[in-house]
């Protein structure tokens, strides 16, 4: 959008400024702004000097500070370069990088760090942060006795190594000889309180305590927001598998008419999902608990039973969780599980554990403070917003098995698949993905590798790339079971080869033939020309489950770059490397 | 003739196989080509050549579409069984074709031969693969060129079956297509039995095939069960002193028409005389060659041999023949056909072998809850040392067993009730039903999957008159191509839209007459109506002994068709 005079608060000159600015400002230029503008707020009177650096020129001794963040679906970026600009705007010389764009070199220099990172995986530092993880692990890593540090980890309790990245540079730092300026904090999904109560910890380390503030930074153009999601309107659902898939994969559409949402390719957008009446009425019965008696989670007052559907989680369980439950059983549970727990784990969910250890002496409310807050599950985009106005598209596969004469579902896709309709809304919010973006020039030759519901953002990336009539070649690989049965969005893709938005398109079905053939084989067949599409630059993309897809298309890449690039399998490693740093090759993996 | 280049405005089918270096075209690649189950229009046109159509089924179109998906594109294949005769062995390697990479049933078509539906694009190779390993092919099966070759199987006549089946593969082998284009696409350059190795020339059909398809069928008298009339070459077997002495020729005969368009009509073929079995294959391939050169190639729907003959007369086209043949053929010998239908269950042979003919509704060969009549034939098919031979009435025949494993065989048609029809109507046992939905892409309205049904009912309007034992050949169609040879059924109906029929009446019994249209466009509940009426006075008017389609002639409840031309030719007022 251009200023003009009729339709800003801005003078002539102001305005050619701005327009003169404004559309040259890099993503996290124009984030740190915003930042910057509200934490300001109340001092600026001047114009603006626009500057291309994160640095607040001053005469006085300042205080620095460098913020790295490791984030794979975007929370730790977002977070840590809220932080730059509210550290910024009370005149810190703050650097903001993602850990794959810090020379490690300079981690000397550094007097104060602070560390924003996720966790992947089973404890596995996301992409951009698996280099410089790597580095001070390594023995090139310096003794670091001048460095203070604080780092906020962000993770999952459902997952075993909960926040493992977060310890392991806390500890690692530590092991370096740097001193922590406050214990490292670890973030469950409902991260935002939790992380803004460490950033204000920290900020009162590195800042005269007068000048620390509470001010929290918005950083969303729509009033929506993850704490204040949009109700969307399902517009439309299809299941796109036919009778007979082992799948159920749903096509949804919602509109976003009035919400001011926007996203780009590579985005996701969050579902806060509601949790089956069925499970949350069998809670209550197994519990022996009053449905509507008054319960207070986060001092909001709801009846238990609307707690258990809307608010809190009521299936995955975790070691964290167990050992609040334990407090009120008659024995302890944890010494009774005799497997390893991820084993344990495996299939269960709270119904069981409790149907297991009771009975429970517990009032609703103390039952009701053991559990964590639902938290929002992210889906890949599946539309582009240029070809879609105000719509968003989703493709959800249904998550379903049987596991203890139970039939159990994923809470948020058994919610889409079972019980939303038409008509009906959902809770959402657009999280943006700054790891998972189109090259900004449409010339660039890209290459999309999704298996299953993976498919999603290309879908998005096509649609987007035709409606931008980019020059630059597409090559799109697809896995699934079956030709006939989950060919997702068939008559699209060949709608956009026939039309020259998608340039090649290879399939591997693997149920189709006796010997099972997925995208990595698709993928080694046609190595020679994937390293050619490489060579010219092209970005490679990978979107799917990270074991059983997302690890054997990197063991293809790897031994393409190998035997086509004449490489080592050191050099190779190396190249992928460099490949993810500098952003040529792109993972949405979960 | 006009020359093939002189031709005014080729039809499209006609530049398609001009350009398709003999039957080639991108069939290779488009068989490889990952994206779509579907292959480009020019192939879809080649391959059924090679014996396949590319299909979808139609039932699910508009659910794939709302799931964005492409139609299910798929293949039927129809194999070359002359005289419908299979071995246990290939019996065994389709039944294991249809269960494994086809939509689970088999069907016995209306000319004698196995189709299997439901095979996707990249399977097909696989399928003509295992084929050729049992000696079977699906070369020429469909496509402008000389069909599955048919002949009678009256299980009466055994001594003289071995020769007419001789008779009829070799017709068959005679007037396969040279190309080598079946064994490279198909076969990796495998030779496939019985098939000349010269390379790419046709010295019977030339470059361009034949204007249309074209159909052979021998029958042995007194049965007409292939249908001698409809065949654009009918040879009636004559047999003096249980000697097969020749054979009587009838030409032009063929089924299909276009709805509103009288210029297109079913037609019976017309006999011309007599020739002796030395001169059969030479007769036949010179009266291919005159359909070759003078069939019209602009219009594919005046394409058969049919036209060709009404077009330039008969006694034209005997003298072009004998100009041929350098010689004339023998006056026309004494033929009396009696029936159509099959003799179903055990009739012992001359030579002490048993045939056991089963009752198999519409061709159809599957398994359902009710009755596992395709596990009851593969069991079967594993202890058979004679043969299959499926009947020109879709019906199946289990022949030549010997005394010996009479019992066994028995044994396992009780284990699995497989029935010789008794317990139905004679109606049920004298009816025809071509595919139609939801496979095949010419179909208008059900046929297959819903005669059954109007059977039951139409079987309790006969049973109100007392003519539950009546044999009526009746017939439907889903379209006017014809494959059901409705138009030469006492009671015929050609689908129109969906649940819409036209009803004929009018074909004699024995199927040497043509019916008429009798009411156009209606549902079950007029068919059922004018029914009722028709049985009652049929019941109450008949003469002795007199077929319910001559009844309908001789009361003038409907016209006589004395010739496909006038088949279109309405007198009556209803």
């Amino acid at each position: 959008m251009a200023f003009r005079v009729e339709n800003s608060p801005f003078t002539e000159k102001q305005v050619q400024l701005l327009n003169e600015l404004i559309p040259h400002l890099s993503y996290e230029q124009r984030l740190w702004l915003n930042g910057y503008l509200s934490a300001k707020e109340e001092q600026i009177e001047q114009t603006i000097q626009p500057t291309t650096e994160y640095v607040i020129p001053t005469a006085k001794e300042v205080t620095t500070a460098t913020i790295l963040y490791a984030s794979q679906t975007g929370n730790s970026q977002k977070l840590a370069e809220s932080f730059a600009a509210q550290l910024a705007a009370q005149d810190v010389d703050v650097q903001v990088a993602s850990m794959s764009s810090f020379k490690p070199q300079q981690l000397k220099k550094l007097s104060n760090l602070l560390i924003v990172a996720s966790t992947h995986g089973e404890g596995e530092a996301p992409d951009n942060g698996i280099t410089f993880h790597e580095f001070l692990h390594s023995k090139r890593a310096p003794k670091l006795t001048n460095l203070h540090y604080a780092v906020l980890a962000l993770g999952d309790s459902s997952y075993e190594f909960f926040c493992q990245t977060g310890i392991d540079f806390d500890e690692r730092l530590r092991e370096l000889g740097a001193t922590a300026l406050i214990p490292r904090v670890d973030c469950d999904l409902d991260y935002e309180e939790a992380a803004a109560a460490w950033f204000q910890d920290v900020r009162e380390k590195l800042l005269p305590t007068t000048q620390a503030t509470t001010a929290i930074v918005e950083t969303e153009t729509s009033v929506y927001s993850k704490s204040n999601p949009f109700q969307a309107e399902v517009i439309e659902k299809i299941n796109l598998n036919m009778d007979g898939s082992n799948k159920e994969t749903y096509h949804i559409e919602l509109s976003l008419e009035n919400s001011n949402l926007t996203y780009a390719p590579g985005d996701s957008l969050g579902i806060i999902p509601h949790n089956d009446p069925k499970i949350v009425a069998q809670l209550l019965q197994l519990l022996q608990l009053d449905a509507n008696e008054k319960v207070q989670v986060k001092n909001v007052s709801y009846t238990l039973e609307k707690a258990l559907t809307d608010v809190l989680e009521v299936t995955v369980i975790s070691k964290p969780l167990l050992q609040k439950i334990e407090a009120y059983a008659e024995e302890s549970i944890l010494d009774r599980i005799e497997e390893p727990f991820a084993t344990y784990k495996y299939g269960k969910d709270l119904l069981d554990v409790l149907e297991q250890f009771g009975p429970f002496s517990w009032t609703a409310q103390q039952f009701i403070d053991v559990l964590r807050p639902i938290p929002a599950r992210l889906y890949s985009i599946a539309s582009s917003l240029q070809a879609n106005e105000e719509e968003v598209h989703l493709t959800i596969g249904k998550v379903a098995y049987e596991s203890n004469g139970r039939q159990r579902l994923g809470v948020a896709s058994g919610e889409i698949a079972e019980r939303i309709e038409v008509g009906d809304t959902v809770s959402v919010f657009v999280q943006e993905n700054e790891n998972f973006k189109l090259p900004v020039d449409d010339t660039t030759p890209i290459i999309m590798i999704g298996a299953g519901t993976g498919i999603a953002p290309f879908r998005s990336f096509v649609e987007e790339r035709a409606e931008r009539n980019a020059e630059g070649k597409s090559w799109l690989f697809f896995g699934e079971q079956h030709f006939m049965l989950d060919f997702l969005y068939q008559i699209e893709w060949l709608d956009w080869l026939k039309q020259g938005d998608l340039t090649k398109m290879d399939v591997a079905f693997s149920r189709d033939q006796e010997e099972k053939i997925y995208v990595q084989h698709k993928l080694r067949e046609h190595g020679e020309e994937v390293y050619e599409w490489l060579e010219q630059g092209a970005v490679i993309y990978v979107c799917g489950d990270e074991k059983t897809m997302a690890k054997d298309v990197h063991e293809a890449l790897r031994d393409i770059v190998i035997t086509y690039g004449q490489k080592t399998a050191e050099e190779a490693d190396e190249i992928l490397r460099q490949y993810q740093q500098k952003k040529q090759y792109q993972r949405d993996v979960y | 003739m006009t020359k093939y280049e002189e031709t005014p405005k080729r039809s499209a089918n006609e530049i398609f196989k001009d350009e398709s270096n003999y039957l080639r075209g991108t069939i290779e690649q488009s068989f490889k080509e990952p994206l779509s189950g579907k292959i480009p229009e020019m192939d879809t046109q080649l391959i059924k050549f090679h014996g396949s159509y590319m299909q979808d089924n139609r039932d699910d179109r508009l659910t794939r579409q709302k799931k964005k998906l492409e139609p299910s594109y798929q293949f039927m294949v129809r194999v070359r069984t002359p005289g419908g005769t299979a071995t246990p062995a290939q019996w065994l390697m389709m039944d294991n074709a249809a269960n494994t990479i086809g939509n689970g049933t088999l069907k016995v078509t209306t000319r004698q031969a196995f189709q299997i539906h439901g095979i996707v694009k990249w399977n097909v190779k696989k399928f003509m693969q295992q084929m050729n390993d049992v000696l079977l092919d699906s070369l020429a099966a469909c496509g402008d060129v000389n069909r599955n070759v048919m002949n009678g199987v009256n299980p009466n006549q055994s001594e003289l079956h071995a020769e007419i089946y001789d008779w009829a593969t070799k017709l068959s082998e005679h007037l396969l297509p040279h190309t080598q284009a079946y064994h490279e696409i198909w076969l990796d350059g495998e030779k496939v039995q019985g098939t000349p190795a010269v390379a790419d020339v046709e010295p019977i059909y030339g470059k361009h095939y034949l204007p249309r398809k074209f159909k052979i069928g021998l029958a042995v008298p007194p049965s007409n069960d292939v249908d001698v009339y409809s065949q654009d070459i009918g040879i009636i077997a004559i047999v003096k002193e249980e000697q097969l002495i020749g054979f009587n020729i009838a030409v032009g005969g063929g089924m299909g028409m276009t709805h509103g368009e009288t210029s297109t009509y079913p037609q019976l073929g017309r006999t011309i005389g007599f020739v002796t079995p030395d001169q059969l294959v030479d007769v036949a391939e010179k009266i291919v060659t005159i359909q070759r050169d003078f069939g019209n190639r602009s219009e594919r729907k005046n394409a058969r041999f049919k036209y060709t003959i009404d077009k330039y007369g008969i006694e034209w086209f005997k003298e072009e023949l004998h100009k041929r043949l350098g010689y004339a053929l023998q006056p026309i010998k004494e033929a009396i056909f009696t029936k159509r239908g099959d003799e179903y269950g055990w009739v012992k042979g001359k030579d002490g072998n048993w045939h056991f003919t089963i009752f198999i509704e519409n061709g159809r060969i599957q398994d359902t809850k009710e009755y596992q009549l395709m596990t009851g034939l593969r069991e079967i098919a594993q202890v058979h040392t004679g043969e299959f031979r499926m009947t020109p009435n879709q019906n199946l025949m289990i022949a030549n067993v010997t005394p010996q494993k009479k019992r066994t065989i028995q044994k396992l048609i009780d284990a699995y009730h497989l029935t010789d029809g008794e317990q139905y109507s004679a109606l049920r046992r004298n009816a025809i039903a071509c595919v139609s939905l939801p496979t095949c892409g010419l179909a208008m309205a059900e046929a297959e999957r819903y005669l059954p049904s109007l059977i039951t009912k139409i079987d309790d309007l006969l049973e109100q008159e007392g003519l539950r034992n009546e044999e009526i050949v009746i017939r439907m169609s889903g379209c006017p191509n014809g494959c059901s040879r409705a138009a030469l059924a006492e009671i015929g109906f050609i689908g129109k839209g969906p649940g819409k029929y036209n009803m004929y009446l009018g074909a004699s019994f024995i199927g040497d007459r043509l019916s008429k249209l009798y009411l156009e466009n209606i549902d079950e509940a007029a068919i059922l109506k004018e029914l009722q009426q028709l049985f009652h006075r049929y019941a109450t008017e008949r003469l002795e002994k007199e077929h319910f389609g001559d009844f309908v002639v001789r009361t003038n409840i409907i016209e006589a068709t004395t010739d496909g031309t006038n088949f279109h030719t309405l007198a009556h007022t209803v």
